[in-house]
C-alpha cells in the first residue's frame, strides 16, 4: 500500500467514526429515556394530578398548561409571522427598510431565550399589567417563535412558481387578490409545517416562561388566561433539581422527560409527514 | 362597496405593520436591557462589574457585583463545546455529503435533525442522570456537575445545526472543482481535504458561528448540569455558573428596582451584545459565501 492509500483509509475511517459517534449519542438518549422512563409512564401518570408533594401521581396539569400556552403562543405569532413573510416576499421593494426588517428577523432568531424571558417580564408582566400568567407567557413564547415562523413561511412562498403569480396578475388580479387566491393556498403545507415546528419549539422552552407565567405547583388548572400554570419542561426542571426528595422522584422525572420527548417528536413527525405528503 | 384597489393598499399597509413588529421587538429588547442595565451602574462601579471580583449581590453590608468569573465560565463551557462539536460535526457532514449514498443520507439527515428538537431541559436532565455520574466515575470526582459536563451537553445540542448547515455548504461545492482535482491525480480523501473543504470554509465557519451563538445563550442545560458555583473555575472539572444561569436563578427571587435587579439586566446586556456580535459575524460570512457563489 502506498502512503496515499493509507492516509485515505484512515481519513475515511475518521469520518465514519464521527458519524457513528453522533448516531450512538442519539441512540443512547432515546434508549436511556425509553428504558428508564417507561416504568412510571402510564395512562394514570398522564391524566392525574401530582400527589403528596409531587412524589406520587401524575403530570396532567403540566401537560394541560404546556398545551394551552403553546397553542396560545402560536395563535398570537401566526398572523404576525405570516403577515411579515407575505410582506417581505410579495410586497416589499428591495430597499433599506426591507433590509432592516430582514436583519432584525435574523438577529431575533439568535437572541438567547433567557433574554426573551426578561423582555416578557418587563413588557408583558409588568408594563402591560398582565401579571404572571398564561397570557404573558404565551406572548413571550410567541415572540420567540416569530423568527422561525417568518423563515419557514418565506421559504414556502418562495417555492410557489412565478408562473402562477404572473398568470393571475395577467388576468387582472390586484397583488392582494393574487396573494390571497393563488399564492397562499399553494403555500399552505409549507406554512403549516413551520407552525407545527413552532409549536414544538414553544412546548420545550423553559427559560422564557420562568418569570412570566409558570408555577412550581398548582392545585387547580388555570381558569383564565390571567392565571399561573404548570408546564412540562419546568416540571422536569423542578423534579430533577429543586425537589426535596430528588432521588425518590427520579422515576417520575424520567417519565416526565419521556412525555416531553414524545410530545416534541410527535409534532416533528407530523411536520415531516405534512411536508413529505405535499412533495408527492 | 370598497374598491378592489382599496383592499390591496389596505393589506399592503397592514402587512408592513406586521413586518415592523420584528424590528420593534429587537429594538425594544436592546433598549430595555440598555435602560435597566445602565441603571445598575449608578450604584455599582463598572470596573468592578467587569472584573474578577466575586459575585455576591445578596451580602447585607457590602454586596459585590463582579461578573468576571461568570463571563470566563460562559466562555470556557462554550469553547469546550465547540472543541467537541466542530470536529464531530464537520466529520459527520463530510461523511453524509461525500461518502454516504443518497439513500443513506436521506435517512440519516432527518434523524440527526430530530436531535435539534429535543428540549434543553431534557438534555440538562440527561446531563444530571447520565453524563455526570459517568464523568465522576471516569475522572474520580465527587460529582460530575462541572464545566466539562456543560461542554459535552452543549456540544450535543450544537451538533444538529452544525452538521446540517455544514453539510449544505459542502454539498454546494460545484462538481467540477472535484473533477479537476481527480483529473490531476488526487484521490477522494486528498480532494476532500485540499479542495472541497477549503472551497466551502466560509460556509462551514458560518455554521460554527451559528452553533457558538446558540451555545452562548443556552440557559436550562447549563443551569441544571454545571454545578452552579460562582467562584472562578481553575479547571474544566470545577463547577461553574454561566451568565444565563445566574439570570435564571436570581431573577425570580430578587426584589424589583434594586441594584441587584438592575445588575441582572446588565448581565443580560453583556450576553446580548456577545451573541449579537457572534450572529452578525456569522451573517457576514454567509453573505461573503453567497457573493462568491455568484
Amino acid at each position: 500500500m502506498t502512503k496515499k492509500t493509507i492516509s485515505r483509509f484512515f481519513g475515511f475511517a475518521l469520518l465514519v467514526s464521527a458519524t457513528l459517534l453522533v448516531l450512538a449519542i442519539i441512540g443512547l438518549i432515546l434508549f436511556d429515556l425509553l428504558a428508564k422512563g417507561s416504568s412510571a409512564f402510564s395512562w394514570h401518570f398522564l391524566t392525574s394530578f401530582p400527589q403528596k408533594g409531587m412524589t406520587e401521581g401524575g403530570i396532567f396539569p403540566a401537560i394541560f398548561g404546556t398545551t394551552i400556552v403553546t397553542l396560545l403562543s402560536t395563535a398570537l405569532a401566526m398572523p404576525l409571522g405570516i403577515g411579515c413573510a407575505v410582506y417581505l416576499q410579495e410586497y416589499a421593494a428591495d430597499n433599506n427598510l426591507t433590509r432592516l426588517i430582514r436583519a432584525s428577523v435574523r438577529n431575533l432568531a439568535g437572541v438567547p431565550s433567557i433574554v426573551y424571558g426578561l423582555f416578557g417580564l418587563s413588557i408583558f408582566v409588568e408594563g402591560m399589567g398582565m401579571g404572571v400568567s398564561v397570557l404573558a407567557a404565551g406572548c413571550t413564547l410567541g415572540l420567540l417563535t416569530l423568527p422561525s415562523i417568518i423563515a419557514t413561511t418565506e421559504e414556502a412562498l418562495r417555492n410557489v412558481p412565478r408562473l402562477s403569480r404572473e398568470g393571475s396578475l395577467a388576468l387582472g388580479a390586484t397583488p392582494w387578490e393574487c396573494v390571497y387566491t393563488v399564492v397562499l393556498p399553494s403555500a399552505v403545507p409549507g406554512i403549516l409545517t413551520g407552525l407545527i415546528l413552532a409549536l414544538s419549539r414553544a412546548a420545550g422552552e423553559t427559560a422564557p416562561i420562568l418569570f412570566t407565567g409558570v408555577a412550581f405547583y398548582s392545585r387547580y388548572l388555570p381558569g383564565s388566561v390571567f392565571d399561573e400554570f404548570m408546564a412540562l419542561p419546568y416540571h422536569l426542571y423542578i423534579l430533577s433539581t429543586q425537589h426535596h426528595a430528588i432521588e425518590a422522584v427520579r422515576p417520575l422525572a424520567y417519565a416526565t422527560a419521556l412525555t416531553l420527548l414524545l410530545l416534541v417528536f410527535l409534532l416533528n413527525l407530523t411536520a415531516f409527514w405534512v411536508r413529505a405528503r405535499h412533495k408527492r | 362597496m370598497k374598491s378592489r384597489f382599496f383592499w390591496d393598499t389596505f393589506f399592503n399597509k397592514t402587512l408592513s405593520a406586521a413586518a415592523l413588529v420584528s424590528v420593534l421587538t429587537l429594538a425594544g429588547i436592546f433598549l430595555l436591557l440598555l435602560y435597566n442595565g445602565l441603571q445598575a451602574f449608578s450604584t455599582i462601579d463598572i470596573a468592578e462589574f467587569l472584573s474578577a471580583a466575586p459575585w455576591n449581590p445578596a451580602a447585607y453590608d457590602a454586596p459585590v457585583f463582579g461578573i468576571g468569573a461568570m463571563l470566563f465560565s460562559t466562555l470556557i463551557v462554550t469553547f469546550g463545546s465547540m472543541l467537541i462539536a466542530v470536529p464531530l460535526g464537520i466529520g459527520t457532514a463530510a461523511f453524509l455529503s461525500e461518502m454516504a449514498s443518497p439513500r443513506l443520507r436521506n435517512l440519516l439527515k432527518p434523524a440527526i435533525e430530530m436531535l435539534a428538537a429535543i428540549p434543553s431541559v431534557v438534555i440538562g436532565f440527561l446531563g444530571i442522570v447520565l453524563v455526570a455520574p459517568g464523568l465522576a466515575q471516569v475522572f474520580d470526582l465527587p460529582n460530575g456537575l462541572n464545566a466539562l459536563n456543560g461542554s459535552i451537553l452543549l456540544a450535543v445540542m450544537a451538533l444538529p445545526t452544525l452538521i446540517s448547515v455544514s453539510e449544505d455548504a459542502i454539498h454546494a461545492v460545484p462538481d467540477y472543482y472535484k473533477e479537476a482535482s481527480y483529473a490531476l491525480g488526487a484521490n477522494r480523501w486528498e480532494t476532500l481535504l485540499r479542495v472541497t473543504l477549503p472551497a466551502c470554509k466560509s460556509g462551514v465557519l458560518a455554521a460554527v458561528m451559528l452553533g457558538l451563538g446558540r451555545a452562548l445563550g443556552e440557559t436550562m442545560t447549563v443551569l441544571m448540569a454545571t454545578g452552579n458555583a460562582t467562584a472562578m473555575p481553575h479547571s474544566i472539572f470545577d463547577p461553574v455558573r454561566t451568565i444565563t444561569a445566574t439570570v435564571a436563578i436570581e431573577m425570580g427571587e430578587v426584589p424589583f428596582r434594586t441594584p441587584h435587579f438592575y445588575s441582572l439586566f446588565a448581565c443580560a446586556l453583556v450576553l446580548f451584545l456577545i451573541t449579537l456580535g457572534v450572529n452578525i459575524a456569522a451573517e457576514r460570512l454567509a453573505a461573503r459565501l453567497r457573493k462568491k457563489g455568484q
